[in-house]
């Protein structure tokens, strides 16, 4: 069985299909542009140990008001 | 006699003075490197070449020591509000904050307490304004007056914003009250209410039904327990505690 996830690392993932969930959203042409960034910024901090919280927290908000600002739906491509 | 006009028109050498350097220590942390913990950096300014505020040091030390340090500033003389921050454990602006001219003494800066830093000293105040959006600020009237021009106020009634319009929104008062710290989702702070209530007692203002009803539930207004840290840090010498405690009576006899 996979190992329990904490509640940090949902957030994480959740944040993750949030963003991929939108870029499926924007036009079919430019979706790659926006799954690559979402891959890229998300690799990042592939680094991160998972008990750094205040940097993962900051990350999250981070994330979250980027998000935010990448799911307007005039916001159409990304390069 | 020739010789005297001479050796009056020479200048004379400027008396040395020794520098009077002070340490602050200020707040640092960058969102480049996230992983690295918020560190204090020491900085020495010489009191001699440097303004009597604390924005002078500030904009001195970004000058010619380290430009990387960050800070919102703009007008410089109180009026905008940029720069609130934590200056030896007092939220005040900085620009209206004297330097103490004790050299031997170090002087503590920090961002405003309890909210989220964007970059050394700046807070993210975005949350903030929302919530000062939600109380909708501005006068609400359904009907226009009959010149078209303006909407009239009798002298007693303008007096009544008094102490209340004069806010910049530096979010000093919010940011040193305990119990907004604990609670800044639904806790509106004291600034926020200071304008609610400014619109409240607005003689012109019509819609004082729907703003009263809106802050009729336990955590928008009712959060806030009398610390009066607010009235006590306001850098502008206004009084927040006393305009909550006006809008409380007003919820009172509704």
């Amino acid at each position: 069985m996979a190992k329990r996830l904490s509640g940090l690392q949902k957030e994480v993932i959740h944040l993750y299909r949030q963003c991929v969930r939108t870029a499926h959203k924007k036009p079919i042409e430019n979706r790659p542009h926006f799954i690559t960034y979402i891959r890229t910024e998300f690799g990042k901090f592939k680094g991160l140990s998972r008990k750094d919280f205040s940097t993962i927290e900051h990350l999250l908000r981070v994330g979250n008001r980027r998000l935010e600002m990448y799911a307007t739906p005039e916001l159409k491509d990304i390069h | 006699m020739f010789n005297a006009i001479i050796k009056r028109g020479l200048a004379t050498e400027a008396k040395a003075v020794a520098p009077r350097l002070k340490t602050f220590k200020i707040y640092r942390w960058s969102p480049d490197r996230p992983a690295e913990k918020p560190r204090l950096q020491e900085y020495q300014v010489d009191l001699n070449q440097c303004g009597p505020m604390v924005l002078d040091a500030l904009i001195k030390i970004k000058n010619e020591q380290d430009a990387t340090l960050t800070f919102r500033r703009s007008c410089r003389e109180g009026i905008c509000g940029s720069c609130a921050m934590n200056i030896g454990g007092r939220n005040t602006l900085a620009c209206l904050c004297r330097i103490d001219q004790n050299e031997n003494k170090q002087t503590k800066i920090y961002p405003l307490p309890h909210m989220y830093i964007v970059r050394d000293l700046v807070p993210d105040l975005t949350h903030f304004y929302k919530q000062y959006k939600s109380i909708q600020p501005y006068l609400q009237r359904s009907e226009v007056p009959a010149d078209g021009k303006e909407n009239l106020q009798s002298i007693a009634d303008r007096k009544k914003l008094d102490g209340l319009y004069e806010c910049i929104l530096c979010a000093c008062c919010s940011t040193s009250c305990p119990s907004y710290w604990w609670n800044q989702e639904q806790y509106l702070g004291p600034a926020v209410l200071m304008q609610a209530y400014r619109w409240l007692v607005d003689s012109r203002d019509e819609a004082a039904g729907i703003r009263k009803q809106m802050l009729q539930n336990s955590m928008s207004l009712y959060r806030c327990h009398t610390i009066m840290n607010c009235t006590r840090t306001c850098p502008k010498g206004l009084n927040p505690g006393r305009a909550i405690a006006e809008i409380k009576k007003a919820l009172a006899v509704d």
